[in-house]
């Protein structure tokens, strides 16, 4: 035991030494690596940065990261299949932490008419302070006012559907559905708002009416279609979504929003392997340059590796001394290169303004400002990506080096 | 009993068409605690033979025993152990490790061998106070001149108490008060702690202190012979 560790303290020195002689040489592919790792980690931030977006401008329309339903109203979201307004154990859960907003409310598809053309759309009867709650943004509506309260008998419209129904602001258009005894129930109905989105669909499909109007339309009660519940941190939905289902109880249908949006659930998916794959490029571009520094070291010293040898230092010793030495390269990269993405990333946390090329990606469900995120994971993924591919790269003239006969290495000149 | 006992060994090099015989039949057996010269001409096979025998380099064919081990047949690993921890090394070339002092590199096989720091560095500094460089301890291979850079892989060759020590023209770059010297060492090293040495050398001035003269032409031994007047030493020390 004591033996290996001495022999463990001459590797390091000889390895050490070794490296910088030829500072030059080994200066160069520490900033490779350094650039390396930077470009890794800057480049998973953006797109933790670009997916996080996605999902969290998903899950303002979803929205809320779980939603309760009646069981069969994910195939069938008419009036029929609606539910009780919360009450008791369920209504006490929803406003404590980790809950943040939620809302009750009406989602029915829906018929609306102008004078000029008629859409079907989803008609939402919401009260507007839990939307807001659930992350609905006042200053989006961009004409007139938003709702007041459940029992407004305004209705607020996006912007696109204003322009497909040649409507305007105050002017009346009929909305049109079906009540429980699949009677049809219509109402005309003045618009005193009109949103934007971020997504034009989104624009042409959700109207908003108070709740209150909505359920006397459609005969309704006191019920609705659905709860929506918000924690504001769609990571953490996976510690405290059973809770509710528990409180729901087994005849409702609680889904997290993993369940209720495959899309969304698969974009998060991508993400991971996105990264794995960004890294392992930046890599095997890197380890060109690695197995090269190596080859040349290993090469400028063959008469010393044959005098080691020659004095009793076994292969593998040798091997292990080559292999020392490109981890002390990697990880000094990996520690600059870490600091490195820390210092310029952090600052770029706050958000890049990137309306320049937005048009293209609000296909993609984006916004114009971009916020990288710089998560642990990523700089571990990168670490992990670096020493392991880095030592495997390296064994190539690691195990050369050990192979030399000594006799033959001493005689080199 | 014996140190060394090599049997018909034979080596060949081939060089484009040219075949050389680097060892032809050879056969020589050396007692424990000998002190024995290999001399001949360059190109002789001097350094072909200690090669075998230190298991640098393997035989065509022919049978090598060192102490108990037949090192022709050892694997690599095992070789490796047996030069580490019972033959110093002198090469004719090249000997120090660029990157480490002379210190370190009088230690560097102590250190492989897992000994305490302190004890390797109180035997490194005693040995370079013995071949005269004690002042020179922080200097790299680099920064030493032929003559010193020899002493000191002496020093590391004899440090770590090898019951063998194979030395290749250990005085090839010194001068005659340091060839001297060194020889005296060698021979002090050799009567008090029993090491046998065997010295590949065509400096005269070594071969007039070895009590045993092997004499090589072409690979082949063409001489083998006990002198006697060795300097210093009354006749009968002779071996
Ligand atoms: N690797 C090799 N390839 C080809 N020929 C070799 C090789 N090593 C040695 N030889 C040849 O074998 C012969 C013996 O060489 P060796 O080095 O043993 O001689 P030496 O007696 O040590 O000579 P010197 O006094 O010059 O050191 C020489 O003719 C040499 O050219
Ligand atoms: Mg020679």
């Amino acid at each position: 035991m004591a033996a290996t560790r001495l022999s463990a303290s001459i590797l390091l020195t000889l390895a050490w030494r070794n490296l910088w002689r030829n500072y030059r040489r080994t200066g160069i592919m520490l900033v490779a690596i350094v650039v390396g790792v930077w470009a890794m980690i800057l480049f998973s931030a953006l797109i933790s940065g670009m997916v996080d977006e996605m999902v969290r401008g998903g899950l303002r329309t979803l929205p809320g990261e779980v939603q309760v339903h009646h069981p069969a109203y994910r195939d069938d979201p008419s009036v029929a299949n609606s539910i009780d307004a919360p009450e008791g154990a369920l209504l006490a859960l929803l406003n404590q932490s980790p809950v943040t907003g939620w809302a009750a409310r009406i989602r029915v598809p829906a018929m609306i008419s102008s004078e000029r053309d008629n859409r079907g759309v989803q008609l939402l009867g919401v009260d507007p302070a839990q939307e807001i709650s659930l992350g609905f943004d006042p200053a989006d509506v961009v004409q007139g006012r938003f709702l007041q309260g459940p029992d407004d008998n305004g209705l607020v419209i996006g912007r696109k559907l204003a322009e497909q129904l040649e409507t305007e602001l105050d002017k009346r258009v009929v909305i049109m559905s079906q009540d429980p005894d699949n009677n049809v129930a219509e109402r005309g109905i003045r618009v005193v708002g009109i949103y934007r989105a971020r997504l034009q669909s989104t624009e042409e499909l959700n109207v908003y009416a108070g709740r209150a109007t909505v359920q006397k339309l459609l005969g309704l009660g006191t019920r609705v279609s659905e709860i929506a519940i918000t924690g504001d941190d769609f990571r953490a939905v996976g510690g405290w979504w059973r809770t509710i289902e528990q409180a729901a109880g087994p005849d409702l249908e609680t889904l997290p929003w993993m369940q209720l949006d495959g899309y969304l659930e698969s974009m998060m998916n991508l993400q991971t392997s996105y990264n794995v794959i960004i890294m392992v490029v930046i890599f095997l571009a890197l380890s060109f340059g690695l197995v090269n520094t190596l080859v040349m070291a290993v090469f400028e010293r063959v008469r010393e590796i044959g005098l080691m040898m020659a004095l009793g230092m076994r292969p593998g010793w040798i091997m292990y001394q080559i292999l020392l030495e490109s981890l002390i390269l990697l990880v000094l990269g990996l520690v600059i290169g870490n600091l490195l993405a820390l210092a310029t990333i952090l600052p770029m946390e706050d958000g890049i303004d990137i309306s320049a090329v937005a048009a293209g990606l609000e296909m993609a469900g984006m916004g114009s400002t971009l916020y990288p995120t710089l998560e642990l994971q990523h700089m571990l993924m990168s670490t992990a990506v670096v020493v392991v591919l880095g030592l495997l790269a390296s064994l190539i003239p690691a195990w050369r080096a050990s192979r030399y006969n000594p006799v033959q290495a001493l005689a080199r000149t | 009993m014996t140190a060394i006992r090599c049997t018909h060994l034979n080596k060949t090099f081939t060089q484009g068409e040219q075949v050389i015989r680097g060892l032809d039949d050879v056969c020589i057996e050396i007692e424990e605690g000998s002190f024995v010269c290999l001399s001949g001409p360059s190109g002789s096979g001097k350094t072909t033979l200690l090669n075998a025998m230190g298991g640098l380099d393997q035989p065509d064919s022919g049978e090598i025993l060192v102490g108990e081990s037949r090192v022709d047949q050892l694997g690599k690993s095992a070789l490796a152990d047996m030069r580490l921890h019972s033959i110093g090394f002198v090469f004719q070339a090249f000997n120090l490790i660029p990157v480490l002092t002379a210190r370190e590199n009088i230690e560097f096989v102590m250190q492989i061998q897992g000994l305490p720091a302190a004890e390797r560095k109180a035997r490194a500094m005693a040995m370079l106070r013995e071949v005269g460089l004690a002042d020179h301890e922080d200097r790299l291979p680099s920064q030493l001149s032929g003559g010193q850079q020899q002493r000191v892989a002496v020093a590391r060759a004899i440090v770590s108490n090898p019951t063998l020590v194979l030395a290749d023209e250990p005085t090839a770059n010194l001068d005659s008060a340091s060839a001297i010297q060194l020889i005296e060492l060698f021979r002090k090293l050799n009567r008090e702690r029993g090491i046998t040495f065997v010295i590949a050398t065509h400096d005269t001035r070594v071969m007039a202190y070895c009590p045993r003269l092997i004499r090589m032409e072409d690979g082949r031994i063409i001489s083998d012979e006990l002198q006697s007047g060795i300097p210093g030493e009354p006749p009968a020390a002779a071996q």
